[in-house]
């Protein structure tokens, strides 16, 4: 078990003694910095420092020491009856001492500072807006080129993506889809029945999943799966300066990373979208049967004369849209890390909060130009 | 005797699966010195120093430092001897999240009960002391260079001022002006602070600056120690290739 350390301070004409006792480590100078540091020291001109009664002492007591003789005027620390080590290691705290006092963790909270960063915060929600659509030009560049040149294109990297983000994808996708048709036909089964009009639950079923929750499902679920993961694996390769090596050896990284994971969206998203608007369906048909007694080939053919099929291919129209946002927002994320492991996690949060978003804001404008054209 | 010992190995043997690294090692580390551990590529120099710190379980043998066995603790008993030392890695370890003064801040938080203010100042101490300037404390690891990358790991371990401190090639990657700046402050560190240092490294010239005695790795076991004048006369082949060998003979030319 280490000493505590002790001292104690006397006055000798000008000159300020101080005894030191006891072990001076980091581990016990804890409780002792600071009475030490309150101590007043005015009239000193230079101190000594007896050490006889000295034990551990280590760097961390040999810089509360320093500090406290550069406040006790002219700064010098003579060591009196001290052993060589704690000498030097006085020597070597006083050649350390820090330039000046560190006023460096300064931070503002005051009401101009918060202005600031919502003006901050703003520039640069309209900067990320404008670089995204930037580079949303630049992926259709590179798709173009490759279109017109398909030797180009790595079709091993497109037909993983699709197997990795779409065929993967399947099961989750129609499962959560029948989910929510049981949800939808529920709700309509409780709402309607008070007009006594439950075979309406058909057309509520219908168009509601053929037309918003079929797609907006699958893309949520891209966007939570598959556009993390491509921030993801783009973002470990330039943390690994892969993407770096791939330009030096002449490999563009718009047609290696981004053009394959694009097309794969494209060509993804409306297969994922049409599983699930018929798993959705599929649950819309089973909870009507359970609890309406609406046997699916009712069901079936009221959906058929009832639901306009123009609600089928205004939620497939999105879908390739939303595809492209996935992609194109992991995908930019994942170039946009830098050297850490932090910026590896903030693109990651980053783009999946970004994808979300585009894909509602999207989806709204989308009813808004389908309600003007009166589809 | 035992006092002049700071780490002593005996009858360690490490294995990975079916592959066995060490064979009945023994192995003894002066106090006050530095000793260069050595050898091929693959034979475990690595494995070794984290067998003695607790990272990699040996199957057989034990550690003891300061003749307390360190072999298989847990808990309290294993927080209180890794105080008795610092280790750098090989890329510096530095955790990416927090600044190079909150690194070396980590050691001490978990540690001891010192005041937030006083942490920082001793932080910039050791930042220093490392030969980095006050610039650099509020700064990212990402943002420094490799030199100085080592120099930040170098002060995290020395944090608590422990006794013996541990280097995983502390020169590797670095140019040979920075890497002999570096040979310089693990020398003056040791002397200052009379650590006992473990370094490992493939640097002959690190070897030639810093190390007070070498310890030579094969065959699964030390095949050599001593200083390094007397494995010059050594006859083991990959030990005259070693210091006999082209880069071997210019380090000794620039010793002499």
């Amino acid at each position: 078990m280490p000493d505590r350390p002790e001292y104690e301070l006397s006055t000798d004409a000008s000159r300020g003694r101080l005894s030191v006792s006891g072990d001076w480590t980091v581990h016990t100078i804890g409780k002792i910095s600071e009475p030490l540091a309150a101590e007043d020291t005015s009239g000193f001109e230079g101190l000594e420092v007896d050490c006889s009664q000295l034990g551990k002492l280590d760097t961390a007591g040999a810089f509360i020491i320093d500090r406290f003789a550069c406040r006790s005027g002219g700064g010098t620390v003579k060591p009196v009856n001290a052993s060589e080590q704690a000498t030097a290691l006085l020597k070597q705290a006083a050649e350390l001492r820090p330039e000046a006092d560190d006023e460096l963790n300064k931070k503002e909270f005051g009401v101009v500072d918060l202005l600031e960063r919502t003006g901050r915060a703003t520039m640069h929600f309209i900067d990320e807006t404008v670089e995204t659509l930037s580079f949303l030009g630049e992926t259709i560049m590179a798709m173009a080129h490759i279109v017109t040149r398909p030797s180009k294109m790595r079709w091993t990297a497109l037909v993983s993506v699709m197997e990795d983000s779409g065929l993967d994808a399947v099961p989750i996708v129609a499962f959560l889809s029948f989910f929510v048709g049981m949800v939808v036909a529920f709700i309509g089964a409780t709402t309607l029945s008070e007009f006594g009009a439950t075979i309406f639950t058909v057309e509520l079923v219908g168009i509601a999943i053929l037309r918003e929750f079929g797609v907006i499902l699958t893309a949520i679920i891209l966007a939570g799966r598959t556009n993390s993961a491509f921030t993801a694996q783009i973002g470990a390769m330039r943390m690994r300066q892969e993407v770096d090596a791939m330009t030096t050896l002449g490999l563009n990284p718009m047609d290696v990373l981004v053009v394959p994971r694009a097309f794969a969206m494209l060509i993804m998203t409306p297969v994922l979208t049409l599983i699930a608007i018929l798993f959705g369906v599929g649950g819309g048909a089973f909870v009507s049967w359970l609890a309406l007694d609406i046997n699916p080939t009712v069901f079936m053919n009221r959906l058929q004369s009832y639901v306009p099929i123009e609600n089928f291919w205004v939620g497939m129209s999105k879908a390739p849209v939303f595809g492209l946002v996935v992609a194109l927002i992991g995908c930019r994320q994942g170039l946009m890390v830098g050297g850490s492991v932090q910026s590896l996690g903030q693109s990651t949060t980053k783009s999946v909060v970004q994808a979300l978003f585009s894909i509602i804001v999207i989806d709204a404008l989308f009813a808004v130009f389908y309600l003007e054209l009166g589809i | 005797m035992s006092e002049d010992i700071a780490i002593k190995v005996r009858g360690l043997t490490t294995a990975y699966g079916t592959h066995v690294v060490h064979d009945e090692l023994d192995l003894d580390v002066k106090r006050g010195e530095i000793l260069g551990v050595i050898g091929p590529s693959g034979t475990g120099k690595s494995v070794l120093l984290r067998a003695i710190v607790g990272l990699k379980r040996p199957e057989t043998g034990t550690v003891e430092v300061f003749d307390r066995n360190v072999t298989d603790l847990e808990g309290d008993d294993l927080r209180e001897v890794q105080n008795l030392w610092g280790i750098m890695f090989q890329d510096g370890a530095l955790f990416s999240n927090l600044t190079v003064r909150e690194n070396v801040m980590v050691p001490m938080r978990e540690h001891t009960d010192l005041p937030e203010p006083l942490m920082k100042q001793l932080a910039d101490q050791k930042l220093r002391m490392s030969g980095l300037d006050d610039s650099a404390g509020p700064k990212f690891p990402s943002d420094l260079s490799g030199g100085m990358r080592k120099r930040a790991a170098l002060a995290r371990a020395l944090a608590l001022d422990p006794p013996i401190l541990f280097l995983d090639e502390p020169t590797a990657g670095l140019d040979p002006i920075t890497a002999a700046g570096f040979d310089t402050l693990v020398r003056e560190l040791q002397s200052a602070l009379s650590l006992t240092v473990f370094l490992v490294t493939h640097d002959v010239d690190t070897l030639v600056a810093t190390c007070d005695r070498i310890a030579v790795l094969g065959r699964k076991k030390v095949i050599a120690t001593g200083p390094i004048e007397e494995l010059r006369r050594n006859d083991d082949p990959w030990i005259q290739d070693y210091f006999c060998g082209p880069r071997g003979r210019a380090a000794q030319a620039g010793e002499s």
